[in-house]
């Protein structure tokens, strides 16, 4: 199977999720489609057999909504039969409709509410950090207190054996995918200022730009369209890329950085699908019978 | 108070690398020898409660401990959802200390009391609770919570606060100390008000009487064994607090008698449910709201 047709085999399974439990968010889903594919395709080091192997890259979905997603790309990916995708929000199911981590092998991080994933991502990402004890040391403590502006701050080191030693390995890579009306949350610029700060060079966002959030186009409610500034001006290593062009998302998220990396990814809501292109009722519409009989051709 | 938390935090440093200090811009002259110690181990994450509360959930999930520390309004509320979901919600091993237990920030206003925390962070499932009321309380809870893969809040005195408890004495995690036996009464106090239900132990006591004398350090998990006892002795109850009067203390004391099928007198003593506009130190607003 081609990359493209697996690609459709993934949007197939979302449409008989959300048309077999009767929810949406499918626009919120179609958008990442390609992203999630090149991360959990080419990517990212993982090991569907051994979910929790401590040497694996990790993933976190921030925008938890688009939870159907990520569900169908690690069915397909081999974390868990493709059949359990059919108990994605229904009563007594597997998958709910935002993310619990307890829920299947795979999901890392438990999240919903907007905002919250980025950070986490962060403290993981910190974690696995291989910055070496003794380069941290150059600066007393009082001055770790009291940082001068723009400085590098305190930096952690890997601080137990377990850690130190897979440390020894590849440096573990942390991606996160945020949406762009998740960017209105105070809590994504606490954490993108923080991390340059961190000297962290294993971080990775994605930000799926795609332009439309719960009640309107993204930049009538607030602007944005200077996303990639905004990122840049903060410290990250910021670029722009099509967000469905795998061979551009694959590009950017292999080029090391000695910074924090923020690809602003332009997608489409509701990509694959003509009628759910770009509309904001296919944030909250599921399909009937009939849209469903025409998705599922139009994917085929 | 916050001298033992951070006395006994690098104590339990030194026998475990996993341990990590995060200050979101508090701490001064407090933290510096964490810092000094182990400044591979510390950070200074800035103002960013919610950032710090999420990025320490990721450490922790990733076999670390951290220790978060800011004054009690900015490590609970300010990030309240952080701590619902990144900490409780995944069961994620991070341990938020609070300082500055009620008025103790008096003067500076409102903004700083700590007056709802016991009864934000007792509703949120998985997140134990612990108020020590003296040092040996502290010192006691902050080991014994080490060993626990769990999240907990802990509530820290802003002042050098006295001990209370014989040095002797054995604290338990998650059982109320009984620092005096006794029948007339039962005083059952929490945080800081442990030095309140002192003075009013020695004043019965100069009266002749002998009430109990209950510090209730653990407000989650909650001992109910004691208060069942209490009921069964007919021993009338009386709670301080120096939080908000729904939702603490007297709320779980009252919560067990309600459903305990028995009756016994109790009365409640915490602050009335209104932000004070009044400017004054502890002392000052314990007055004005009858907690001495």
């Amino acid at each position: 199977m081609t990359d493209q047709e697996k690609i459709k085999e993934i949007r197939k399974s979302i449409v008989s999720m959300v048309h077999n439990a009767g929810v949406s968010h499918i626009g919120a889903a179609f958008s990442i489609i390609e992203i999630l594919y090149v991360l959990y395709f080419k990517a990212m080091k993982l090991n569907p057999s051994q979910p929790q192997d401590p040497t694996r890259d990790i993933f976190v979905l921030s925008k938890g909504h688009a939870s159907a997603a990520l569900y169908a790309t690690l069915a397909h990916r081999g974390y868990f039969p493709i059949e359990d995708l059919m108990t994605y929000c229904v009563e007594d199911g597997k998958l709910p409709g935002h993310l619990d981590k307890d829920s299947c092998p795979g999901v890392e991080v438990s999240a919903g509410s907007l905002g919250h994933g980025a950070p986490v991502a962060l403290g993981m990402a910190l974690a696995r950090s291989k910055t070496p004890t003794k380069d941290l040391s150059g600066k007393a403590p009082d001055a770790r207190l009291a940082r001068s502006p723009g400085g590098a701050g305190p930096k952690l080191a890997v601080a137990n054996e377990d850690e130190r030693n897979a440390a020894d390995g590849p440096l573990r890579q942390i991606y996160t995918l945020v949406g762009d009306g998740e960017c209105n949350e105070g809590s994504i610029w606490e954490m993108a200022m923080l991390a340059p700060n961190l000297g962290l060079n294993n971080f990775t966002v994605i930000i799926d730009y795609n332009k439309i959030q719960s009640f309107g186009n993204t930049n009538d409610i607030i602007d944005q369209s200077n996303l990639v500034e905004r990122w840049a001006s903060f410290g990250w290593d910021a670029v722009e890329i099509d967000g469905h062009n795998l061979e551009q998302i694959e590009q950017a998220l292999s080029k090391t950085s000695s910074k924090p990396k923020a690809i602003v990814a332009h997608t489409t809501k509701g990509k694959g699908v003509s009628f759910m292109e770009d509309q904001l009722l296919w944030h909250y519409k599921s399909p009937n019978d009939e849209q469903y009989k025409q998705a599922l051709e139009e994917l085929s | 108070m916050r001298k033992t938390f951070i006395d006994t935090l690098i104590e339990l440093a030194r026998k475990d690398p996993k341990i990590f200090l995060i200050t979101a811009d508090m701490g001064f002259n407090v933290l510096e020898p964490f810092a000094e110690e182990f400044p591979d181990r510390f950070l200074n994450t800035g103002i960013t409660e919610q950032a710090t509360v999420s990025m320490a959930a990721g450490l922790a999930l990733s076999g670390y401990k951290p220790y978060v520390y800011s004054i009690t309004p900015f490590v609970t509320m300010r990030c309240y959802e952080q701590v619902r979901l990144n900490v409780a919600y995944m069961n994620a091993n991070v341990k938020l200390i609070g300082v500055g237990a009620g008025f103790e920030y008096g003067v500076a206003g409102a903004t700083h009391h700590a007056i709802e925390d016991i009864s934000l962070m007792r509703s949120l499932p998985n997140m134990q609770v612990l108020c020590p009321g003296d040092n040996l309380e502290a010192k006691a809870l902050l080991e014994q919570s080490a060993r626990h893969h769990k999240p907990s809040y802990i509530r820290i005195g802003r002042n050098p606060d006295p001990f209370y408890h014989a040095e002797d004495s054995k604290i338990e995690l998650g059982k109320a100390s009984i620092l005096n036996q006794g029948q007339d009464l039962a005083i059952i106090t929490t945080s800081n008000t442990l030095g309140l239900g002192k003075a009013k132990l020695e004043a019965m006591q100069a009266e002749g009487k002998n009430p109990y004398l209950i510090s209730m350090h653990t407000i989650k998990p909650f001992d109910k064994e004691i208060i069942h006892k209490l009921i069964k002795e007919e021993v009338e109850i009386i709670s301080i607090e120096e939080n908000n009067i729904i939702g603490g203390l007297g709320s779980a004391i009252a919560e067990v008698i309600a459903e305990s099928g028995q009756a016994v007198k109790f009365k409640r003593l915490g602050i009335p449910d209104e932000f004070t506009h009044h400017i004054g130190n502890q002392n000052y607003h314990r007055k004005r709201y009858g907690l001495n």
